[in-house]
């Protein structure tokens, strides 16, 4: 696992944007998947950094699961999800033998690899670079922070589901990006509200309304919300692009919306 | 699985192997001369203290999700509920998630403080025979971030273990944080004197849950904790106006059902996705009493009694000791 690293592989990075929650499942990787999907439809080159160690989902998510990493001069070449190399990922999932191994690691242990994540992945040419995270506050939220000081770190989207439990998680997680001083690009809802595929009634199975009150009572920008919709579910098992299969649905506007939003967060 | 200081060199063995101290990577590490000595091979001897204050506490129960918020805290708090009501048992709940702690907020006991008494912290109780303890007693505001590193976490959870005044309890649940990490490690290394009946597993229907909770499995067995069996969460979603079922988190891999007849493991229930569950929880309230005659609410039941049997016919629960 030991590959001589350039420390200059994050050069051709433009923007690095952080996908965080304090709470788990609440769907930072789906969210970190659709984000980098639309920005990739809107012609930008994009990476993804998954650094749940102990959890990887986004290899699955954009159905590339059984590929490998591979090593060149200037360090690991990152996963293409598609044939033009407009998105790539890195992820341990790719270091796994076997995809159900536990990976039983203590804090150090997550932080030298993460370390080694940010310092050896040859991305080249990227628009933006997405990092996913595990839920909480703890070593690999810090090891990632400081590993991309070097190089950059231009702000924070969080991500949250409507109900107190969460939104009380994610407070936490708004108060260490300002000890932290990373900037928070804002705020995005997900699950919030299912609409009845028999008769159209909505429900809001996660109470409703928190992620926007949450904006508010932090100052923050409030992104868009995200509905349940078991078309992006079924889409993020399969590791198929939503994007592209449902372009007429509510759930594709308000993810692209929200694409745009943070596009524009980060010309500011 | 070996402990590793912050301090240490690259290649470090890890503090407890047979190498600690001894091999090339030790060279000019601050730590080779109290590693070679053979001190940091010897067990924690917060072991046998927590076995000590453990012996009043007849069974202990993780709950455990490789995955984050399918439901581990909601699990556990109505596990908690359910065990303490009726029987006059006397249960008590803790709450490990050291940077995302719920389960105040969860049994209506959001901003209580711990208090200190002579024999140790006092937990706080929902009812005479229900006992809380949990790191958000501990802080100021709901703003407060906890932004530790591994070892921190580690002390907290010992003195969680070690410090707070028990009593005699019949059930002690403990809630994890999602992953496999410095939070599970200290808890069953901890605990390992005094003996952990099993751990009960928490999934939603769909494979990118499942992937997770297959490793947390693969966890269990590589530190030889039972499992006690499975719960699957938000499984299917019942209109409230059409009353149609719909399965917002579809399981295309055949859900946990498939995953408990491949992995050889009970499937303790299913328990439906209710809007009222979410909600009985942001109000701190047991959605047990709530809404008692709710398809979800006899899912919980069923499974809470599976998880007596379990304990009871596992009444030696010091044989568990290895």
């Amino acid at each position: 696992w030991t590959v001589s690293g350039h420390e200059g592989n994050l050069r051709g990075v433009q923007r690095v944007v952080l996908v965080l929650s304090g709470k788990g499942g609440v769907g930072k990787s789906t969210i970190t998947t659709e984000l980098a999907l639309a920005l990739q439809h809107a012609g930008k080159k994009v990476g993804i950094l998954d650094v749940d160690l102990c959890g990887p989902s986004i290899p699955r998510m954009l159905g590339v699961s059984q590929q490998e990493v591979h090593q060149c001069d200037s360090g690991w070449v990152p996963v293409y999800a598609d044939p033009q190399q407009r998105l790539a990922l890195m992820s341990i999932g790719f270091l796994l033998d076997d995809p159900d191994e536990a990976v039983v690691w203590r804090g150090p242990k997550k932080t030298a690899l993460i370390g080694q994540f940010v310092r050896d992945v040859a991305w080249g040419e990227l628009d933006v670079l997405l990092v996913d995270t595990p839920p909480g506050t703890s070593d690999e939220h810090l090891a990632v922070l400081e590993s991309l000081r070097k190089h950059r770190v231009d702000g924070a989207v969080l991500v949250t589901t409507p109900q107190a439990v969460s939104t009380g998680d994610v407070r936490r997680e708004i108060t260490f990006c300002k000890k932290t001083g990373v900037k928070i690009l804002g705020i995005v809802e997900n699950m919030s509200g299912f609409v009845c595929p028999h008769c159209s009634e909505c429900s809001s199975v996660f109470s409703r309304g928190g992620g926007e009150e949450l904006a508010k009572l932090t100052g923050s920008v409030f992104l868009g919300s995200v509905p349940l919709d078991p078309l992006l579910s079924a889409s993020i098992e399969e590791g198929q692009d939503f994007l592209k299969a449902f372009p007429d649905s509510a759930t594709y506007s308000s993810l692209r919306a929200i694409a745009e939003s943070v596009l524009n967060r980060l010309q500011d | 699985m070996a402990d590793i200081p912050t301090d240490a060199p690259e290649h470090c063995p890890g503090t407890t192997s047979e190498q600690a101290g001894k091999s090339s990577a030790c060279q000019g590490c601050p730590n080779q001369t109290i590693c070679a000595s053979g001190a940091t091979k010897a067990p924690d001897p917060a072991i046998e203290e927590i076995k000590l204050k453990m012996a009043t506490v007849k069974h202990k129960i993780l709950v455990l999700s490789g995955k984050g918020g399918v439901g581990k805290s909601t699990f556990s708090a109505h596990l908690a509920h359910a065990l303490s009501s009726g029987d006059s048992k006397e249960v008590a709940l803790l709450d490990i998630d050291i940077c995302g702690p719920s389960i105040p907020r969860i049994v209506g006991l959001e901003g209580e403080q711990v208090h200190q008494s002579g024999s140790g912290w006092s937990p706080v109780y929902v009812e005479d025979n229900l006992a809380v303890m949990s790191i958000g007693f501990l802080l100021g505001s709901p703003d407060d971030a906890v932004i530790w590193r591994g070892p921190k976490k580690n002390g907290m959870i010992k003195q969680f273990l070690r410090d707070v005044d028990w009593g005699e309890l019949d059930y002690l649940v403990v809630d994890t944080p999602p992953g496999t990490s410095d939070e599970h490690l200290s808890v069953v290394q901890y605990l390992s004197g005094a003996g952990i009946d099993g751990a009960v597993i928490i999934t939603t229907p769909q494979e990118v849950s499942l992937q997770d909770v297959r490793k947390e499995i693969r966890f269990c067995q590589k530190v030889k904790l039972p499992v006690i069996g499975v719960v699957e969460n938000m499984s299917g979603f019942v209109c409230p106006k059409c009353k149609n079922t719909s399965q917002i988190f579809p399981p295309t891999t055949g859900g946990a059902q498939r995953m408990c007849e491949e992995l050889g493991l009970t499937l303790l229930g299913k328990v439906p996705l209710d809007p009222r569950i979410g909600r009985s929880c942001d109000e701190g309230k047991s959605f047990l009493n709530e809404v008692p005659d709710s398809p979800a609410a006899a899912a919980y039941q069923t499974i809470v009694q599976s998880i007596k049997n379990y304990c009871s016919s596992n009444l030696t629960s010091a044989a568990h000791t290895d």
